[in-house]
């Protein structure tokens, strides 16, 4: 049963869908094993964004306070799309490469552990 | 010729039993149309025991005599400058969090407990849940005047009924109670009534109270004290219920054991606030978070569900994660607050160096791997002039509406993530708790009104943070947010004081 509820097929309003960020979708980004970011952002983005003005112009002001942000090599850079491993492309609009509305892109730099080793 | 005086049986009987009567022409079913769609069975309402044996003559009476001394004490702390007394000006924040983040709930705990107080057939239920819904009233009262001295004298207490629906961490305990209220009564008695006031709420309330105790703050004592006959009634109530629906029908147990689960991971991630409290804002310490779980929900907890063993009850889902997470969550959320500094509408603060070796001693498997070197990061860039304030807003948990903070536990450096697809939607999650909340009942949280999701599509004011905390939030920026260092509040202390 979707919702126990005293109206019978009650359904919910989905208050978060696509059409309600004014021609945005959301994107989230985190950092693997760098918690000086307590949690994963959250970007309105258009979907045509490329994936390199994700990179370049949209995550940087967020994760550039980070010690380590200006050592990240990007070649060596591994990432996960919702779960799955992913290449991204980076001249390829985000929603063509399948990142789509509430997506979340985690990425991992394993040369680099993080303030004092210690994952932060 | 009738007694001048009835005996206490009598009254007892007349002024709670007797208030219900049989309907001749109406349908019960109909008269309380919401006791059944849960698929709770009740049998036999006349086998509810009444937890209070309490009037409400007599219930007037104790209450007016308790408030008359509370109130004394709240005068006798304004006319003697209480506010000098605390510790540390840091404390008062403390204070803040409860009259932002508690004291509304307070309130709508009032509002859920009247509407159940109609909605059940078995009149010692409703008498019950009256006398909770006004009790709960008198909290939310009291509280308030408790600490509206305080707003005299500091920042961060003018707009907390106005923040209570908006600001992005008040949501958790918001959404918190409009989850409990739009669940049915049952649901509402075993969340509210059981988890949260039996198993809980010594967990809110010692720390607090103790808290309080610990740094000088007699008025939110008296509060506690007062308060505490009250809350040990709402405990006995609590379990009241759960036996009774476990004894009615064995096809209650499956049902109730479910919202055990739920209720009590969505009250232990509420508790997150409680832990960062305790851990990072008191100035005199009452002891750690964990220490705190295990004395008040592992041990005593424990009998607890012992007890309920019979019923076919056991321990919570995920109680076995969360005996992990007691040495983690404290530090974890306080981190946040920290890094969000700049939208809290209350100070935050780096611990100082004796505070970090206590949180070394309480913490030795976690402290000083984990959580030691973010705050040895942030004073380097304070020591750098470049206080860190977060840049970005947090991806947050559909269910519980905290940014998604939390780690894995057998990996703490990485933060935990679950999410599901619902009708081609994606959602997210901090645990399996929470998403299993969700995945039972989708159609319910598909509503949430995320706080970060909500800025983005412009319900927030905005479009700039600034705009959203100080217009829509209505916090006097510069006053009421950053870092306690260089606050207002902290001039004027210093002030009072006469210190430099």
């Amino acid at each position: 049963m979707p919702v126990h509820a005293y109206t019978p097929d009650y359904s919910g309003e989905v208050r978060d869908r696509v059409e309600n960020f004014h021609g945005n979708q959301i994107v989230y980004l985190g950092w693997d094993h760098h918690l000086m970011f307590c949690a994963a952002f959250a970007f309105p983005v258009p979907p045509t964004l490329t994936f390199r003005q994700l990179r370049d112009e949209v995550m940087v002001e967020a994760f550039e306070p980070h010690p380590e942000w200006t050592q990240i090599d990007w070649e060596r850079t591994t990432w996960l799309l919702n779960g799955q491993a992913f290449e991204p492309q980076p001249d390829v609009a985000l929603i063509d490469q399948g990142i789509d509305h509430k997506s979340l892109l985690r990425f991992q730099t394993p040369d680099l552990k993080g303030f004092q080793d210690a994952g932060v | 010729m009738a007694a001048k005086k009835l005996s206490l049986k009598d009254k007892y009987s007349l002024l709670t039993r007797d208030l219900d009567w049989e309907f001749s022409y109406q349908d019960r079913k109909e008269a309380f149309p919401f006791e059944a769609f849960e698929g709770i069975k009740i049998t036999d309402w006349s086998k509810w025991e009444d937890p209070f044996r309490l009037t409400m003559d007599a219930y007037w009476k104790y209450q007016a005599e308790k408030e008359k001394k509370l109130y004394a004490i709240f005068d006798a702390f304004a006319q003697n400058n209480g506010q000098l007394n605390v510790s540390d000006p840091r404390y008062v924040n403390a204070i803040k969090l409860f009259l932002t983040g508690i004291s509304p709930q307070e309130y709508q705990a009032h509002q859920g407990f009247a509407h159940i107080g109609r909605q059940y057939g078995g009149v010692g239920a409703r008498v019950a849940c009256q006398m909770q819904s006004l009790d709960e009233l008198r909290h939310v009262q009291t509280q308030v005047h408790a600490m509206s001295h305080y707003n005299k004298f500091f920042d961060g207490f003018q707009n907390w009924s106005h923040m209570q629906d908006r600001v992005w961490y008040l949501s958790v305990p918001t959404s918190f109670f409009h989850d409990a209220r739009s669940a049915g009564p049952f649901e509402f008695l075993v969340a509210i009534g059981f988890s949260f006031e039996y198993v809980l709420t010594n967990l809110l309330f010692v720390p607090f109270m103790s808290g309080a105790a610990y740094n000088g703050d007699m008025a939110t004592v008296t509060f506690g004290f007062s308060a505490q006959s009250d809350e040990a009634r709402h405990m006995t109530l609590g379990l009241e219920v759960i036996k009774f629906l476990l004894e009615q029908h064995e096809d209650n147990v499956p049902i109730v054991q479910k919202w055990i689960d739920k209720w009590f991971w969505r009250g232990t991630r509420l508790l997150s606030l409680v832990g960062m409290m305790m851990d990072y804002m008191l100035p005199n310490k009452v002891m750690s978070w964990q220490e705190a779980w295990e004395i008040y929900f592992e041990e005593a907890g424990g009998a607890l569900f012992k007890d309920l063993a019979r019923y076919g009850i056991t321990m919570p889902k995920y109680a076995e994660l969360v005996e992990k997470e007691k040495e983690h969550v404290s530090h974890q959320t306080w981190w946040t607050f920290y890094t969000h500094g700049h939208a809290a509408g209350f100070h935050t603060w780096i611990p100082t160096d004796e505070e970090m070796d206590w949180l070394s001693e309480k913490y030795p498997n976690t402290f000083d791997k984990y959580y030691r070197p973010r705050w040895e990061l942030a004073r380097k860039l304070e020591a750098e002039g470049k206080r860190f304030y977060t840049k970005a807003l947090p991806q947050l948990c559909t269910t519980c509406q905290i940014p998604m903070l939390f780690t894995e536990m057998d990996d703490p450096t990485q933060i935990s993530y679950r999410d599901t697809v619902y009708k081609g939607e994606r959602y997210h999650f901090c645990s399996d708790g929470c998403c299993d909340i969700f995945k039972d009942e989708p159609e319910k949280y598909v509503q949430s009104w995320l706080p970060v999701h909500q800025i983005f599509q412009g319900n927030c004011g905005g479009p700039g943070v600034e705009q959203v905390l100080g217009e829509y939030y209505k916090m006097n920026l510069g006053a009421d947010n950053l870092d306690i260092k260089g606050s207002p509040d902290e001039k004027r202390w210093k002030q009072w004081k006469g210190v430099a």
